[in-house]
């Protein structure tokens, strides 16, 4: 048996209203609101990416975990937001967070899938005794084009785990993937802007995996919506993990603490992860938790999660997901965020 | 060409690692070989906690060329619990706000890009404590 023996979350302070954005390209904000379920996103700095979120939120993982990081044999960071092409962001965060050089890295891209991807890697080494220890982290700071529907939700923030045999704070029961090769949404290399193919991206794209990896992984275990505290599904908006989670059989009350997405935005590969350390923020011994992402491309993972009598011990020793969420936020403009986000054409 | 300078900081600049001297306690960040207080050569290495309180402070109006984006901005001397005094700059906050007294915590940050394909260097920046 294997699990999670410490987990972590950042989330930037700047933050954009969806009225903000609305405004700059003439729509109506209360549309974009009622349909996307969004009020407000996460901005970057100049000086946060994949890198420096993938740090902060690893520190905190370590910290709830309490060993020394020296012990961590392989990190895995998921991210479509590498600040480098060529150069690996898990050599820069190991070495910022005293892990190595006795380690294995690797990073990781699959869309929004890519942050579960390096903790499915990660639990696995584990569960086969290669490493005592081994960290996967979900990272993003996403771009969405100007006066595209992804401007309004692509947003920054990621969450780190350390999986171990001893000390769990939530035991792995259960993984299921589901992966197809479906055409929803890309980027060619070199491109600026990913792109997406519309309306294709709910029906055949987010909701057959959702959905199918989710039912896969309660009919693995036998376990049913009511048996679970939580579940959180992947947030590329506010509407589309709701709808999932109700097909499911979920209720609200069972959502809404990892629907981090109303005023988070969607964190990419860090978006289903946050959720989930947003439940473990406040999850109570043997309660249940799914875990079910999404990756355009496509393919989705779900975990099933049991959380012991340990957790209630870390969830003190780092900042929570609410506490960034609702914490200290300062809002830019629409002006402020495209010269943050490197929108703006500036001599050399 | 990335500086060797910066590869040789790593472990100051990422994992914040200073120096003790064993004879007087005197800590220097980053850590020097013989202790500036009084010339003892044995020297431990120590990480820094990650917060301090500023010591004292100024607005940056017109910047180095690679920080023409982030004017106005803080700088801040900042002495951490240890001791240790380190330069930086205090981000997320209205620049005026940052007076001494102020309890920061120093979070990992890009510092700066080496031009437009170069390397991207990181380090600490302090962020006030909310
Ligand atoms: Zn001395």
């Amino acid at each position: 048996m294997a699990g999670i023996v410490g987990y972590g979350a950042y989330i930037p302070r700047k933050r954009i209203k969806a009225d903000e954005i609305a405004l700059q390209w003439g729509k109506n904000p209360e549309t974009i609101k009622r349909g996307l379920l969004l009020q407000e996103k996460s901005v970057p700095g100049f000086d946060e990416d994949t890198i420096t979120i993938s740090v902060s939120a690893g520190r905190s993982a370590i910290a709830r975990a309490g060993i020394d990081p020296q012990k961590i044999g392989a990190l895995y960071i998921g991210s479509e937001s590498h600040p480098y092409a060529v150069k690996p962001s898990g050599t820069v965060a190991a070495e910022a967070l005293g892990i190595g050089p006795e380690v294995h890295i690797a990073d990781f891209e699959f869309a929004c899938k890519a942050g579960t991807e390096a903790m499915f890697v990660a639990l696995g080494l584990v569960e086969a005794g290669r490493v005592d220890y081994a960290m996967g982290i979900g990272a993003d700071t996403s771009q969405g084009a100007p006066d595209d529907a992804l401007e309004f939700s692509a947003s920054a923030g990621g969450a780190a785990f350390i999986f171990g045999r001893d000390d769990m704070v939530a035991e792995v029961i259960e993984t299921y993937s589901y992966t197809s090769d479906t055409p929803d949404f890309w980027r060619r290399e070199g491109e600026f802007y990913p792109r997406h193919g519309g309306r294709f991206t709910g029906e055949p794209a987010y909701f057959k995996h959702v959905l199918a990896a989710s039912r896969a992984i309660l009919e693995k275990t036998g376990l049913k919506a009511e048996d679970f505290a939580y579940a959180v599904f992947h947030m590329p908006n506010g509407k589309f993990p709701m709808t999932a989670g109700k097909q499911l059989g979920f209720k609200k009350e069972q959502l809404d603490t990892g629907w981090v997405v109303p005023t988070m935005g969607n964190t990419y590969s860090g978006s289903s992860p946050t959720g989930l350390a947003a439940i473990l923020d406040v999850a109570k011994p043997d309660d249940l938790i799914l875990i079910t992402s999404f990756g355009s491309g496509a393919g989705s993972d779900s975990f099933v999660l049991k959380a012991t009598k340990r957790l209630p011990e870390v969830q003190g020793l780092a900042p929570t997901v609410r506490s960034m969420l609702d914490g200290p936020r300062q809002y830019v403009t629409y002006g402020e965020y495209a010269k943050f986000r490197e929108k703006i054409i500036v001599n050399e | 060409m990335p500086s060797p300078r910066y590869t040789r900081e790593i472990p100051s600049r990422y994992r914040l690692e200073a120096g003790r001297c064993k004879g007087c306690g005197k800590v220097t960040y980053p850590a020097r070989t013989i202790c500036p207080s009084c010339r003892g050569e044995e020297i431990e290495k120590i990480n820094l906690s990650p917060r301090g309180k500023v010591v004292t402070s100024t607005v940056i109006h017109v910047p180095p060329d690679d920080f023409l984006m982030e004017a106005p901005y803080a700088m801040a001397v900042v002495e951490t619990p240890e001791g240790a005094r380190l330069m930086t700059q205090v981000v997320d906050c209205e620049p005026s706000t940052v007076l001494p007294g102020l309890e920061v915590s120093l979070e990992f940050r890009l510092i700066r890009k080496e031009g437009k394909s170069g390397i991207l260097c990181y380090g600490h920046k302090a962020v006030p404590v909310a």
